[in-house]
């Protein structure tokens, strides 16, 4: 197995979203068979020249037959097309969610019958050795899969179990302290899809696996079981066990109006649990956002079941920390929790609509039609946010009523 | 106008709509946790169960055939974006 990738150490921000203090590197590998070689992944587009450079040292462009995409985000795919001009006997495999999406890359049409789609258990040869292929999806694209040569026990991983940590002694064994950028990468990277995380472990657990070589920082071939067990650790709850359901309750309130709705929606909540359910089925916790850093909330929201957002409408939005607190749920997996929203405002009311909306677009269910109250509530809209937090408790405990409605009564 | 009742089996919640409709248009305004991406067929974020009813939607483009082949959507999913209801009842859940 031969390394072909590139260091990139001036890096100081990947993708806009993470930071990387002493840049990165584009790893990609090349493994020679008796009928052929292998090249695993490729490097971004401005570091062609060097990955080229490092292939040509050690096999001709005529003696690639196998040319593997693990991720096709442009840091890893940026030489591809380049590579498989160069390399006309190569045959390009890519799992099957990553094909339609080459065309955003080339012209499909230039290597038209060169493209093969393979999911997990497909296997490749290239004499005497045998690559097989695993489809872990959304770690962290649709297309995400990991290859390995089982003689070898070596798993290609592509972003998972990387981290963007620049050394060229790219061992583990061998670089300096690369722990935190490893937990960093999680953090950003794959947390957001934990579940999935979660369901790659599972195929990747029983491998007798001698080393892991992701596409991104050091080579992990000291203990590569430690870096496995390690993503079950962070994939693993954030907070103590708890067996029951969980409804957070935020808010913010310039005047206290907003505030009694959101004690008025808690109190509704904690009447939903019924005889039959154990003492404290649904657990209501209310806080005011203006008492935290929206990130410290960020664990809470990840185990939670239930989110209710209250905010003000000031100037025909909802408030910033209010904003601030829904931008960060990008960094965790919401996805099917339930979502409400309500609040006061004094002239028009568009914070609640608009909180709705960006619930839907981070996935969460948003089954009950928030609450809106001019300035001071009347007993009627505290009627209805007792109402909205008894109505998601229920869904949250499996006995919310099925209703029917008629589509012109939507909103 | 002929109607038809879509349940979203999720949030638990029918609704009557007249025929025509098409699933995005239900589904937003009602807070089913069905997701949408590009909204034009093309990403498969949509990507629905249709748990019965599967006749009373209208028969897949050939766009929406190929993209849900591309995916290795199972038997029974349609596209959100896509899916016209055309009468009966329908039930569906998001993926």
């Amino acid at each position: 197995m031969h390394w072909i990738g590139a260091f990139d150490p001036d890096l100081r921000s990947f993708d806009i979203i993470l930071r990387t203090a002493n840049g990165t590197s584009y790893n990609a590998y090349a493994v020679r068979g008796d009928s052929g070689v292998a090249v695993i992944d490729t490097v971004k587009a401005s570091f062609g020249e060097r990955f080229f450079h490092r292939l040509e040292t050690i096999a001709d462009y005529d003696e690639i037959t196998t040319v593997v995409l693990n991720h096709l985000e442009p840091d890893h795919s940026g030489a591809l097309p380049e590579l498989l001009r160069r390399a006309p006997r190569a045959q390009l495999y890519v799992s099957h969610q990553a094909r339609p999406m080459l065309k955003g890359l080339f012209d499909p049409q230039e290597f038209a019958g060169r493209i093969t789609g393979v999911g997990t258990g497909d296997t490749v040869d290239i004499g005497g050795r045998r690559l097989e292929f695993f489809n872990p999806p959304y770690l962290h694209w649709p297309d995400t899969q990991c290859t390995w040569l089982e003689d070898e026990g070596l798993l290609f991983s592509g972003d998972f179990l990387g981290c963007h940590y620049c050394d060229t002694r790219l061992f583990n064994d061998a670089v300096g302290d690369f722990r935190f950028s490893f937990d960093y990468y999680y953090a950003h990277i794959m947390r957001p899809f934990r579940a999935h995380v979660r369901s790659a472990l599972d195929l990747i657990e029983p491998l007798l696996l001698r080393a892991i070589l992701p596409a991104h920082g050091p080579v992990l071939r000291d203990d590569p079981r430690d870096y496995v067990r390690r993503y079950r650790a962070l994939s693993g709850s954030g907070l103590h066990r708890n067996q029951v359901k969980t409804l957070a309750i935020f808010y913010i309130s310039a005047y206290g109006a907003t505030r009694r709705m959101a004690e008025t929606v808690a109190a509704g909540a904690e009447t939903a649990a019924g005889d039959n359910d154990a003492a404290g089925a649904v657990r209501v916790s209310l806080y005011d956002i203006e008492g935290s850093e929206p990130h410290t909330f960020v664990d809470l929201v990840e185990e939670a079941d239930a989110l209710i957002i209250g905010s003000p409408t000031i100037n025909g939005d909802a408030v910033k920390p209010v904003w601030d607190l829904l931008s960060s749920l990008t960094m965790v997996d919401v996805k099917g929790k339930l979502g409400a929203a309500f609040g006061s405002y004094g002239w028009s009311g568009e914070a609640v609509p608009m909180i709705e909306d960006r619930l839907r677009r981070l996935k969460l269910r948003v089954p009950v039609q928030g609450i809106k109250a001019q300035l001071s509530p009347t007993p009627d809209e505290f009627a209805a946010c007792h109402a909205l937090g008894r109505e998601i408790a229920l869904h949250l405990l499996g006995r919310a009523e099925a209703r029917v409605v008629d589509m012109a009564s939507l909103a | 106008m002929a109607k038809a009742q879509v349940t979203f089996q999720d949030i638990g919640v029918t609704v009557t709509v007249p025929a025509g409709t098409r699933l995005i248009e239900v589904s937003e305004k009602v807070g089913a946790g069905i997701t949408y991406g590009c909204r034009e067929g093309e990403c498969c974020t949509c990507l629905t169960k249709i748990v019965s009813g599967h006749e009373n939607l209208a028969a897949p483009s050939v766009l929406e055939d190929q993209v849900l082949k591309d995916n290795l959507a199972p038997r029974h999913h349609r596209l959100a974006c896509q899916a016209q209801i055309l009468g009966g009842t329908i039930v569906v859940k998001p993926t």
